[in-house]
């Protein structure tokens, strides 16, 4: 029984290797750039379209929504990085249905390398949007002593969305590995089961806490109002 | 005892006691959490989206915690660096 899909090596050469993580992390990004490009082929504006066109349309369009909630404006400055962290992290859970796929997730690298996009990106957006003094300036509010507060804080959230994730999606993993060693197959299906729902969760929460950090980092604006007030 | 031994048993009572005690705080934090916000559901409804979405990611913050302790206890058990060691030493002698 191994702890992530790191250990699971199909070729190596010197240092160079080849483990399922590496190998699950791309075979999962080729079936979304593919899937989308085939989807995205020929869109249509008027009222017939074809199924994936419907389902990309709600995926984008609620990541949209989502994004614009948290207070980030125009939301579709932000879409590429938080809707592919999204995406990506759901789709690494969802392919569990498929026998003899580990989900990438499970092994600390991916999900450390996912969190520091999130920690490069945050200082990012935020120097973009305030201009490099009005984003320096920001982390002696509300007082110059929490400075170092501050910096701690923001190690500490990085660390602990790597850790969340990795935590989350091994001990889904593991629960399944161990319960079929023991049992017949009803009761790891409900395991798995939830295994999935936990990991949609926890896209949403990764993205979701993604958001909320770029949008501490950028001023908050408050949703546009609708036409009907 | 040698110390082979030792770190066995120091290793398995920690992970044992590790995820028990780890897990009473984040279980009786998101029992709390899950009653206030049906509380507050039922007071305002139509602010149920709201709700159950700053619902969960509190939730999904409580139960950081306690994968924090599930992984120090896996660790424990599977990559134990004082037992590899211990073992490398044994298997070298």
């Amino acid at each position: 029984m191994h702890l992530s899909p790191d250990e699971i090596i199909f070729w190596q050469q010197g240092f160079l290797k080849l483990n399922a993580t590496i190998a699950f992390t791309w075979g999962l990004m080729f079936v979304l750039a593919v899937g989308s490009k085939l989807v995205t082929r020929k869109l249509s504006t008027g009222l017939q379209r074809s199924r994936w066109q419907n389902l990309l349309e709600l995926v984008v369009t609620a990541i949209n929504q989502q994004i614009e909630e948290v207070g980030l404006r125009p939301p579709e400055k932000y879409l590429g990085f938080l809707g592919t962290l999204f995406l990506f992290i759901a789709m690494a859970s969802v392919f569990t249905i498929v026998p003899g796929y580990e989900p990438p997730t499970g092994s600390l690298s991916t999900t450390v390398a996912l969190a520091f996009c999130v920690f490069v990106a945050v200082p990012l957006f935020g120097i973009e949007d305030r201009g490099l003094g009005g984003y320096l300036r920001a982390y002696l509010k509300p007082t110059f002593i929490m400075l170092p507060f501050n910096i701690i804080s923001e190690l500490s959230r990085t660390l602990a969305l790597a850790v969340r994730l990795f935590g989350n999606m091994m001990s889904g993993t593991m629960i399944l590995a161990i319960l079929l060693t023991i049992t017949p197959f009803v009761f790891p299906i409900a395991m798995s089961a939830l295994g999935l729902l936990t990991g949609m969760v926890q896209a949403y929460i990764f993205s979701i806490l993604a958001t909320v950090y770029i949008a501490a980092a950028t001023r908050m604006r408050k949703p546009e109002l609708g036409p009907e007030d | 005892m040698d110390s082979m031994t030792l770190i066995a048993i120091a290793s398995i009572v920690t992970a044992g006691l590790t995820i028990a005690l780890g897990s009473i705080g984040p279980a009786l934090g998101e029992g709390r959490a899950v009653a206030t916000a049906l509380s507050s559901l039922a007071q305002q409804p139509d602010a149920a989206t709201t709700i159950t979405r700053t619902l969960f990611v509190g939730l999904a913050m409580i139960e950081s915690i306690a994968i924090y302790c599930f992984v120090v206890a896996m660790i424990l058990i599977f990559a134990n660096p004082f037992w590899s060691h211990v073992i490398a030493q044994a298997a070298g002698k």
